[in-house]
């Protein structure tokens, strides 16, 4: 079977809807949103890459490289944030986030 | 893509935004070195950037000039939205100097983070493709979840700053994802080239591309169904950050969509605006219907920021001259009304403490007459209450949503207003005929200055109201 586009397209969906769920769904730990958020980056990067193969143009690879780099600024602020959080609450629990209602 | 070495991009057109990097990285050497004793002069400097900024993007002439291969854009819409970002900016930062010393975040980082946030701005206003709506947007929110969680023994800020970080990075990943498809359905990431792939008929993927893009976007601009960190981030940030993230990051935020969907994506017409229609009319009514119970000021403002919302997106709903011109006579009034109210809860402060009830303005009309008046009448603005200047703003909004045809959603947009009417008389009510509360201890001069500035705008706007809507009607002939 040849691998084409649609195969990578299918991959990157899938990637994207795990993470997204992965955000929702997951009651536990705030790391794992984290590492939800970097799933739906990498699906956009497999998207991103595949178009710009398919369609020979590099335009779709630098802005893959960019979104690499800014997904590692990301990563360190949200990681500072949670730090922080922790720090006042003593727990990172996704069901602990809830000291403003409403 | 050519062999010979690329030449040096055109600078002239980014001169601010260049001004506002090298400022930022000189500033953080001057924090670096001195540290928190140099916060005064940092935050000093850091206004006078803005200023510089504004002025150069004032003087920069008529005209369209394009940079950087065509991702950067300055013309006459970008800079009525950077001038009004500008503004934004600067007085919530001149407003946080006294909050800050008194709550003892007196960190030199503030006004440097502010300083970043404000140039990823600029650069949002200006992008003129995906990678550099995606670059200005990362930028300046990467700041914006750093200065909420800003006060770092506090939980309510801290939690502020981690439940923006948490949905700001999925709707930077769905913004990316609708990017992504854009890309791969029109082969190109500018502007222009896909408004030349997307004439008249577009194919399923460019649909979703389009569907995550704007997703992503609504998520910015806190507009229903993605408003749900609003309130939570408007509480949990201290006051004059959260003054900040009211004014500047909504005009570029709203500047930023109308730019997309004008000149990327002006041949689908039709698809986008079934969806600007959709989430105008549910960010108006949840914004008129939520408020109502809110018994904290900054929550309630945040509502009436997401009503508000709503109310300009009629106009772009409409995607004609016109409707882009309501928008941003609307921004630029949203503007004022809004740093006027937070100015007024800067105001608040009781015992050596902040206080930011609905219950603590009680009898603010005999305690502090001027203040009182003053915040009466922008709350009868932000409701549209003729003649101030809040009513011609959701005037000419609708009457372009009228022009449109888009009859049903002017009605509902009166409708929803006429809701909201009544949690901002409510607060008037309180302030004048409840029984008082101790007095407030006597306000900041700067504080006080912006309370009188904003409140003299909204009164006497319908006085000269031509130079505002003629540089918001240049800025929007500017996109078509």
């Amino acid at each position: 079977m040849e691998i084409g586009l649609s195969h990578y397209l299918t991959v990157a969906a899938m990637l994207f809807t795990l993470g997204v769920f992965g955000i929702f769904v997951n009651r536990k730990n705030v790391i794992v949103i984290l590492m939800s958020v970097e799933l739906i980056l990498l699906a956009v990067n497999v998207n991103l890459v595949a178009f710009s193969t398919s369609a020979g143009d590099l335009v779709g690879q630098i802005f893959a490289l960019l979104i690499l780099t800014v997904a590692a600024a990301e990563a360190a602020i949200g990681l500072a944030i949670l730090v922080v959080f922790y720090r006042n609450r003593g727990s990172i629990a996704v069901e602990d986030i809830n000291v403003m209602k409403g | 893509m050519s062999s010979t070495v690329a030449a040096v991009p055109a600078l002239g057109p980014a001169l601010p935004e260049i001004v506002l990097a090298l400022g930022a990285l000189a500033l953080v050497l001057i924090g670096a070195i001195r540290g928190d004793r140099s916060t005064g002069l940092v935050n000093a400097i850091t206004v006078a950037l803005i200023a510089a900024a504004g002025v150069m993007v004032a003087m920069q002439g008529g005209g369209k000039v394009s940079t950087f291969n065509g991702a950067f854009v300055v013309d006459g819409f970008a800079r009525f939205m950077k001038l009004a970002m500008l503004i934004g900016a600067a007085v919530a930062l001149v407003m946080a100097g006294d909050y800050m010393r008194k709550e003892k975040v007196h960190q030199f980082e503030f006004p440097i983070l502010v300083l970043l946030s404000t140039l990823g701005m600029m650069l949002m206003i200006s992008a003129n493709d995906l990678i550099a709506v995606y670059l200005g947007l990362e930028l300046s929110s990467l700041s914006l979840y750093v200065i909420a969680a800003i006060r770092r023994d506090d939980v309510r800020s801290t939690e502020a700053g981690l439940k923006y970080f948490v949905l700001g990075a999925l709707s930077s990943g769905m913004l990316l994802y609708g990017a992504s498809l854009i890309y791969g359905f029109t082969g190109s990431v500018s502007f222009a080239g896909i408004a030349k792939a997307l004439q008249g008929e577009a194919g399923t993927g460019a649909i979703f591309g389009l569907v995550f893009i704007l997703a992503g976007l609504a998520f910015k601009i806190s507009a229903v169904p993605f408003h749900m960190w609003t309130p939570d981030v408007y509480e949990g940030a201290p006051t004059p950050v959260t003054a900040f993230f009211a004014a500047a990051p909504k005009v570029a935020a709203i500047a930023l969509l109308v730019r997309v969907v004008m000149t990327a994506f002006p041949g689908i017409t039709g698809q986008w605006q079934q969806i600007v229609v959709f989430i105008a009319i549910a960010s108006m009514g949840l914004g008129a219907f939520a408020a109502i119970g809110q018994r904290n000021i900054k929550r309630l403002l945040a509502y009436s920021s997401i009503g508000h919302v709503g109310f300009a997106l009629v106009g772009l709903a409409a995607g004609t001259a016109g409707g882009v011109q309501g928008v941003a006579t609307y921004m630029a009034i949203y503007l004022v009304m809004t740093l006027g109210s937070f100015a007024v809860l800067l105001s608040m402060e009781r015992d050596g403490e902040y206080v930011e009830t609905i219950d603590d303005l009680a009898g603010l009309g005999r305690t502090d007459p001027v203040m009182a008046f003053v915040f009466a009448m922008l709350l009868f603005s932000l409701a549209g209450i003729p003649p101030l200047a809040g009513f011609f703003a959701k005037w000419y909004v609708f009457a372009a949503a009228v022009e449109a045809k888009l009859y049903a959603l002017a009605v509902i947009g009166v409708l929803t207003s006429v809701v909201g009417t009544y949690y901002y008389l409510r607060l008037v009510k309180i302030m004048y005929f409840d029984e008082p509360k101790a007095a407030f201890e006597p306000a900041g001069g700067v504080v006080r200055a912006v309370v009188l500035a904003s409140g003299a705008f909204v009164f006497l706007f319908w006085l000269w109201p031509a130079p505002l809507v003629n540089a918001a009607g240049a800025a929007a002939k500017s996109l078509f």
